[in-house]
């Protein structure tokens, strides 16, 4: 509509604080944090362990610095939200069809969570 | 003695101020009252210059939507019992140019929908009568998406399409789905081009607010996720296929 | 018309995601948090080397840490773009995110092969 007044709202740089909503959501992109984070402590675990035992002894020991700990622990609280969030909302962009009948969202969510269990067992078992 | 609640009210009077106020109002609470009849009993009791859109009070026609509390909702499907003991904050829908008082400017809403040309496109439309045949099966996969009353809530709760304003939005993208989905329709290709584009599905970072305010259950997020899933697949097939098919 | 990058990125997002949800909690339970704490002993190098010498499990490894920082990546930009609305900086943002998620995976091949 040419020429008509109109008053435009601005939008805050903190408008993620403002519905609760909103505020899950940029909390949910920010475990991409945890990601990264975690794959690069996989990247230095791995190049320790092609340099020998020595270095992955010493790396392993690495570890153990509190602030380490601290962060690690917080990239947990980061990495779960993720997955969780990650398997429940996989079913709105998967639609798996059975013949005539759309798989309701719950069961493709239900098979995430399955394969998370499978393959968390399978670490475990050969690492331990 | 009665009982009473507040409204707060976006009053925005160009000819009066440039910037908007709040007007209080104090009404009668009934328990049976929606904010709809609220605004209209401020309008033919208190205040006739109070301006908002409204028509059939029964959440078809989609013109009521108001940010009720800061949370875009249908004015006429929304008690004042959720809100007592009050007061309740009313303001025009959210991320659009004001007019007036609640009533918002949506030409930019209409030009989007254009784009996503939501009728159904045939090659063989005019060249014979027939029947375009369907099973409910068929139907049933896009008749949520049908359901669309265009209340533009989900434009109004999407921030991606406050801070992006060249984002198509929501109920645009589920309306391109609606008819992509239709059986009968054969406009595919001449949706996605417009839809894959930078502006269309690839802002969306799936808040999902669009979906939990649709008064219809309409799930746009989920339709442009289903969207993002086809636009990807396809840009891998016409990059290691590129001389596939395609019209 | 031009060939938009979008689905591409969004892509490596997407498999990334589910490759980290997948993989990462459990990883870095074992080796970040309940080896450091003491909880359970660590698993012995033997162990470990022989895992990085089966080619298809190396291949796993590489692909989850690629393609998690690809998921960083975008998810980031978005982030950066809309929490504080640095919209007009899409460009640069995106070379230094998507920058960062192919300099890892290049350091990931250099380190492990």
């Amino acid at each position: 509509m040419e020429g008509l007044q109109t008053y435009k709202r601005k939008i805050g740089i903190f408008w993620w604080t403002k519905r609760l909503s909103h505020f899950r959501f940029i909390s949910r992109e920010l475990t991409s944090i945890a990601v990264a984070f975690i794959a690069i402590e996989l990247l230095l675990l791995s190049k320790a362990i092609m340099n020998g035992e020595e270095s992955y002894q010493a790396f392993v020991q690495s570890l153990t610095h509190p602030i380490l700990i601290i962060l690690n622990l917080i990239a947990l609280g980061g990495i779960l939200y993720h997955s969780i969030t990650w398997f429940n909302l996989a079913p709105k962009a998967m639609v798996i069809k059975l013949g005539e009948n759309k798989v309701p969202g719950f069961l493709i969510a239900l098979g995430n969570y399955l394969g998370w269990i499978v393959i968390s067992a399978i670490i475990v078992w050969s690492l331990l | 003695m009665k009982d009473l609640i507040t409204l707060n009210v976006f009053r925005y009077q160009p000819e009066k101020s440039k910037e908007p106020t709040y007007q209080e109002y104090e009404i009668p609470y009934h328990k049976d009252w929606v904010i709809l009849d609220a605004l209209n009993y401020i309008k033919d009791q208190i205040d006739g210059s109070l301006t908002y859109r409204w028509s059939c009070r029964m959440g078809v026609c989609g013109s009521c939507g108001m940010m009720v509390n800061g949370k875009p909702v249908l004015t006429c499907a929304t008690f004042l019992e959720s809100y007592t003991p009050g007061p309740i904050r009313i303001e025009p829908l959210e991320n659009f140019p004001v007019i007036r008082d609640l009533v918002i400017d949506m030409s930019d809403f209409l030009e989007k929908l254009k784009k996503v040309k939501p009728w159904i496109i045939r090659k063989d439309v005019g060249s014979e009568d027939r029947e375009y045949l369907q099973t409910p099966s068929q139907l049933a996969d896009y008749k949520q998406y049908s359901m669309c009353i265009n209340c533009m809530l989900c434009y109004a709760a999407c921030p991606v399409y406050g801070l992006e304003p060249e984002f198509i939005g929501p109920a645009a993208l589920a309306l391109a789905q609606r008819y992509n989905m239709d059986s009968r329709d054969e406009g595919k290709n001449q949706r996605m081009k417009a839809l894959s584009h930078d502006t269309g599905i690839w802002q969306c970072t799936f808040v999902g607010d669009c979906s939990a305010v649709c008064p219809k259950n309409v799930d746009p997020a989920g339709a442009i996720q289903r969207y993002k899933v086809e636009g990807a697949s396809n840009w891998w097939k016409t990059l290691l296929l590129p001389y596939a098919s395609k019209d | 018309m031009k060939r938009s990058f979008e689905p591409f990125w969004w892509s490596l997002f997407g498999a990334g995601g589910a490759l980290s949800a997948l993989f990462l909690p459990i990883l870095l339970l074992i080796f970040f948090i309940a080896i450091p704490l003491d909880l359970i002993r660590s698993p012995s190098f033997e162990t470990v080397s022989e895992i990085l010498e089966m080619w298809w499990l190396k291949l796993i490894l590489t692909g989850v840490i690629s393609l998690s920082m690809f998921h960083w990546a975008h998810r980031f930009r978005f982030t950066l773009e809309e929490g504080l609305q640095l919209h007009r900086w899409d460009r640069i943002i995106a070379v230094i995110c998507y920058g960062t998620a192919i300099i890892t995976t290049l350091l990931s091949l250099i380190f492990l092969y």
